[in-house]
Formats: structure tokens, C-alpha cells, sequence
């Protein structure tokens, strides 16, 4: 395998080269109304760095052909080539068996086919699923189409000012009734890291499973499926500089293997007939016809060339990058940050007296700066804080000190003009 | 500023962006719709009180950005004294110059000071905002109290 296009001098001997790293994601040399791009809408989507666009291109270029059924030698490299991805998810994740990793489009489909093959065979009317008031939509909703279908009832662990989970209201919350947990790891609108494997140990003390979604974690923080206990677990590619349209479900084997299947279609059985179907094993039951193999192969590279880097690395550079823009951005008169977390990743999401979101992500595009404005699909998170949108800079690995000042120039003139 | 950016937010923008007119509550209101932008969370409120067929007084409460804020003011202060079909008129003009299709026809200065928004042709994603208040306005005329989203 090549490799030695993955960050091979990007990080040596405790030192940081952000340059040798800028230089790994074509996307950032870009100029946007002839200023440089400061791209901070990473919580969004994630530039991609030449490494999994080459390994993307090669794909398509000399071994594209669909997978696991082909006797010839493209089909069994593109074979490889997924099934290589697949490994690289589990050792990531720390998963126990490649077979817990199943490939879904994202964090959405993964979280979908939970509540829809585990949520549809389990809970009956009156059970209680519980999330918390910071969710993402897509663990919202797919859990309150299931309550409404089930008549079972959705319970929201509050939050505080600082924009953290009130965990002895979570504790309240859990009852007989309670029957399954799903929360998120990471807020994508506040940056808060939840305390998920306190959460998951109590729910054991009940045998209630519970599952995480990972979307904003695993590009910030260690994420370790055995030591956190979950049953299962949500990312997508795209947040962790791999392509969109792929993601990974991680679960247990046990629930898993008795987990009615999500889609039907080819590739998720073993035997058909017009009495019976019989299903294919694990990880291959869910994951019915052709999947996207090049996504696959690039989240694997993407994965590659985090390790390359190294995680750890990545969470130092953000912790001093967060702490940098949080000090720099209170310069700015009449700035209030949402969400003041003690534990967060490098999000910063804001409001401006008097001035909508939405006119100082115009005006600081034109800056060269892209942050992202509205709720961020967290829509209760707005109505908890009483604001109808925030603006949100999110930093990446490849973010620079100088790239916030850029941004804090631009709100400065915002007011010089709307002021 | 760069010049695109001062053609969105002229100066009469910026203006009744920061003291829109007509914001207020209307008691006496005949006419009332509610309309939302999901894709930002603007919210706004119209009010219209019709007297034979005329629109006696207009006003707006609500949250949104400077395009929207503005648009709704200026739009309050140009339709007092229409009529719902002149009402109805002027907004197909203003959308037709928002989203781009007006061009330089003559017609442009029928639309008076409304013609400070041609700058948001230039800005696809704010047509929604700069149009907000006028499909609000539109619906309170229709009579239709369903709330009004721009999706």
C-alpha cells in the first residue's frame, strides 16, 4: 500500500508542521472574492487532503468493479480495497471484530437503521427512548417517527446555560420504562464533549443499550468502542476529511446478529427463494446492494492519514487554536459565544447584538472567511438559548492562529458598518 | 467594502435595518399572516388593516437579518394607500427585480426606492430573505392565515 504520500514529515518529534499540512489539502491554496479562503465550517464538512482524493482517483481510474461476488481481479481488488477500509474503521474505533463495522451513507442512514431494525423490533407502546436537547435532527427525528409509530414517548435530557447536559436530570430521566438511550458525543452547534461513558454505565446498571453519535467526536478526540462500552456507534466520512455519502455503524455483535434486517436487497443474503430468504452474516446483513466502494476506500485513506497525523496531535493543535479564538473573539464588542462547556472541541458558535448571522456570514465571505450561520440543524439548542440562529467557526487540523485573527478583523469592520 | 457586497447593504438598507419603520403591533388590523424563513429562523409577522379594498395601514414585528428587516420596512412604507392589486402588482415587480429577471428595463423605476434590493440578484441565497415579508404580506391580503414558509 502507498502510503508515503500520508503526512510522511507532517509531524515529527513533537512539532506541529502546519504548513507541511496546509499543503496536503489543495482546497485551502483557493481564493474566495480574491481574499485566501479561511475555510472554519469544518463541523459542516472537512476539506480532503490529496491523500484520499488520489486514493478516490485510483479507484476509478484502475480498479473500479463492483465487490464480493466477482471471480476476476478487479472485482476481487476493489474486494480488497473496501474490505481493507472496513479494517481500518475497526482498529480506529477499537472494535473488536471487523464484522461490527457496517458501511451506511453517514451518520443519518446509521442511525436510521438502529432505530428502524433495532427500535421497530424492540419498542412497544409506552417505552421510553431517551436523547438529549442537544441532538443533531438525525437523532431527533428518527427516534419521534418511531415513538409516533410505537405510541412510545421521547425523553430529552436538559441542559444548562454553559450549554452542558445536566447528567442527575439524565439519571431522573431513566425508569423501567426506558428502553433505549442515544445521544450525541460531540455538539456540532455548541462543541460540548458529553460525559457518554457515564451515560453508558449507568444504563447498563438497567441493561438499557445505548448508542452514540460520533459525527463531531471521532475527528477531535479518541474514540475507543471498547472502553466506552456503547452498543452502538455513529460517524461519517466527510466530518474526519474522508468523502461524503459514507459513513460507518458500529455494534455489538450480540444485538446485531439479532437485529432484524434494515434494507433487503442483494449482497444481504445467502439464500433466496420466493417461500424464504435466508440472510447473509455480519457485517454484510445491512448492507444491501452495491455501496459506495470509492467513499469506502476514501474514508479508510481519510482514516490513514488521521492516524499519520495522529489524533492525539490534532486535539492539541485545536485545544490551543479554541483557546486562541476564544480569548481573541471577545475583543469584538457585543459578542456572546453559545456554549461555554467545559469540556469542548474547537466550536465556536456565536451571537452578535443586533446583527443577524446571516449578514455577517455574507459579509464575512466576502472576507474570504466561511463560517456557517443558523441552527445547524440543532434547532432546540436556538430555542434553549432563546436565538433564533448562531454563527459557528469551526477549527480543523489544518487551521491557523492567523486564519482566526482574519476572522476577528472581519466581525470587527461587521460593526464599523452595522453598528 | 467591496462593490458587491456595498450594492446589498446600501446605505437606505442599513438604515431601516437599524430603525425599521412601521414595527409595531397592529390592533385594529383586518388582515394578519405569519410567515418563516426555515433556513435561518427569520420569523415576521404582517399586519394590514383594508378599508374598500385599500390598505389603510401596514405594519411588521418580527426577527431577521438586514436584508429582511429592511425589506419589510420599506415595504410597509410604499403600500400605504394601494390597493390590494397594486399590492399585488408591486410585489411581482420586486420579485422579478430580486431574483434577477427586471435587468435594466425601464420598468425598474416603478419600484421607486424599492430598487435599492437589485443588489441581492447577486446573492441567490438572500432572495428568501429580501422576499419574506411581501409573500407574508401577500397571504395576510389573501386571507390565508397558514403560517408562510419560503421553502
Amino acid at each position: 500500500m502507498n502510503t508515503q504520500a500520508a503526512a510522511s514529515v507532517a509531524v515529527s518529534k513533537n512539532s506541529y508542521d502546519i504548513n507541511r499540512i496546509r499543503e496536503d489539502f489543495p482546497i485551502l491554496s483557493k481564493k474566495v472574492h480574491g481574499k485566501n479562503l479561511v475555510y472554519l465550517d469544518n463541523a459542516a464538512t472537512a476539506q480532503k487532503p490529496t491523500y484520499v482524493i488520489d486514493k478516490v482517483n485510483r479507484y476509478y481510474t484502475s480498479m473500479n468493479a463492483n465487490i464480493h461476488r466477482g471471480v476476476h481481479a478487479l472485482s476481487q481488488e476493489a474486494t480488497e480495497g473496501f474490505e481493507s477500509a472496513r479494517i481500518q474503521i475497526k482498529q480506529f474505533i477499537n472494535a473488536l471484530g471487523k464484522n461490527q463495522i457496517i458501511f451506511t451513507r453517514g451518520t443519518t442512514e446509521a442511525i436510521n437503521l438502529v432505530a428502524s431494525s433495532y427500535g421497530r423490533w424492540k419498542i412497544i407502546e409506552g417505552d421510553e427512548i431517551i436523547i438529549s436537547h442537544m441532538e443533531h435532527h438525525s437523532n431527533i427525528v428518527p427516534w419521534q417517527l418511531l415513538c409516533k409509530e410505537k405510541n412510545a414517548k421521547l425523553k430529552i435530557i436538559p441542559i444548562n446555560d454553559k450549554g452542558e447536559i445536566i447528567y442527575e436530570e439524565f439519571e431522573r430521566l431513566v425508569n423501567e420504562r426506558t428502553k433505549f438511550i442515544s445521544v450525541v458525543y460531540v455538539s456540532n452547534s455548541l462543541g460540548t464533549i458529553n460525559p457518554v461513558k457515564k451515560i453508558i454505565n449507568y444504563a447498563h446498571q438497567f441493561n438499557i443499550p445505548v448508542m452514540i453519535d460520533a459525527a463531531q467526536a471521532v475527528n477531535h478526540i479518541r474514540v475507543d468502542v471498547q472502553d466506552l462500552d456503547c452498543d452502538f456507534l455513529a460517524f461519517s466520512g466527510h466530518k474526519i476529511y474522508g468523502p461524503t455519502g459514507i459513513g460507518a455503524l458500529y455494534g455489538k455483535v450480540e444485538l446485531l446478529d439479532a437485529m432484524p434486517p434494515y434494507q433487503g436487497g442483494g449482497d444481504m443474503i445467502s439464500k433466496v427463494t420466493f417461500e424464504e430468504t435466508t440472510y447473509n452474516e455480519l457485517p454484510h446483513k445491512f448492507e444491501a446492494g452495491t455501496p459506495d466502494i470509492a467513499g469506502a476506500i476514501g474514508l479508510g485513506a481519510a482514516i490513514e492519514y488521521v492516524n499519520k497525523i495522529g489524533i492525539e496531535n490534532i486535539k492539541e493543535h485545536e485545544k490551543s487554536l479554541l483557546e486562541y479564538a476564544t480569548k481573541k473573539i471577545e475583543e469584538v464588542p457585543g459578542l456572546r459565544i453559545i456554549g461555554n462547556a467545559k469540556d469542548k472541541t474547537s466550536v465556536l458558535s456565536f451571537v452578535l447584538e443586533n446583527i443577524h448571522p446571516h449578514d455577517i456570514g455574507t459579509f464575512l465571505d466576502f472576507e474570504g472567511v466561511a463560517i456557517r450561520t443558523g441552527h445547524h440543524c440543532t434547532q432546540p439548542v436556538m430555542q434553549r438559548f432563546n436565538i433564533p440562529a448562531t454563527s459557528r467557526a469551526s477549527f480543523a487540523l489544518y487551521n491557523t492562529k492567523e486564519e482566526v485573527d482574519v476572522l476577528v478583523t472581519g466581525l470587527k469592520k461587521i460593526i464599523e458598518v452595522f453598528g | 467594502m467591496n462593490s458587491e457586497l456595498k450594492e446589498l447593504y446600501q446605505q437606505v438598507i442599513l438604515d431601516h435595518n437599524k430603525s425599521p419603520r412601521n414595527f409595531r403591533l397592529m390592533e385594529n388590523a383586518t388582515q394578519h399572516a405569519e410567515g418563516y424563513n426555515p433556513l435561518c429562523g427569520d420569523h415576521i409577522d404582517v399586519y394590514l388593516l383594508i378599508e374598500d379594498g385599500i390598505i389603510k395601514d401596514v405594519s411588521f414585528k418580527g426577527e431577521g437579518c438586514a436584508i429582511s428587516k429592511a425589506s419589510a420596512s420599506l415595504m410597509t412604507s410604499i403600500l400605504k394607500g394601494k390597493s390590494k392589486e397594486e399590492a399585488e402588482k408591486l410585489f411581482e415587480k420586486f420579485h422579478d427585480l430580486v431574483t434577477g429577471k427586471l435587468g435594466d428595463s425601464p420598468s425598474i423605476e416603478d419600484l421607486g426606492k424599492l430598487a435599492v434590493f437589485a443588489g441581492v440578484q447577486e446573492f441567490p441565497v438572500r432572495v428568501k430573505c429580501a422576499s419574506l415579508a411581501w409573500h407574508t404580506m401577500i397571504n395576510a391580503i389573501k386571507g390565508e392565515q397558514e403560517k408562510v414558509t419560503t421553502e
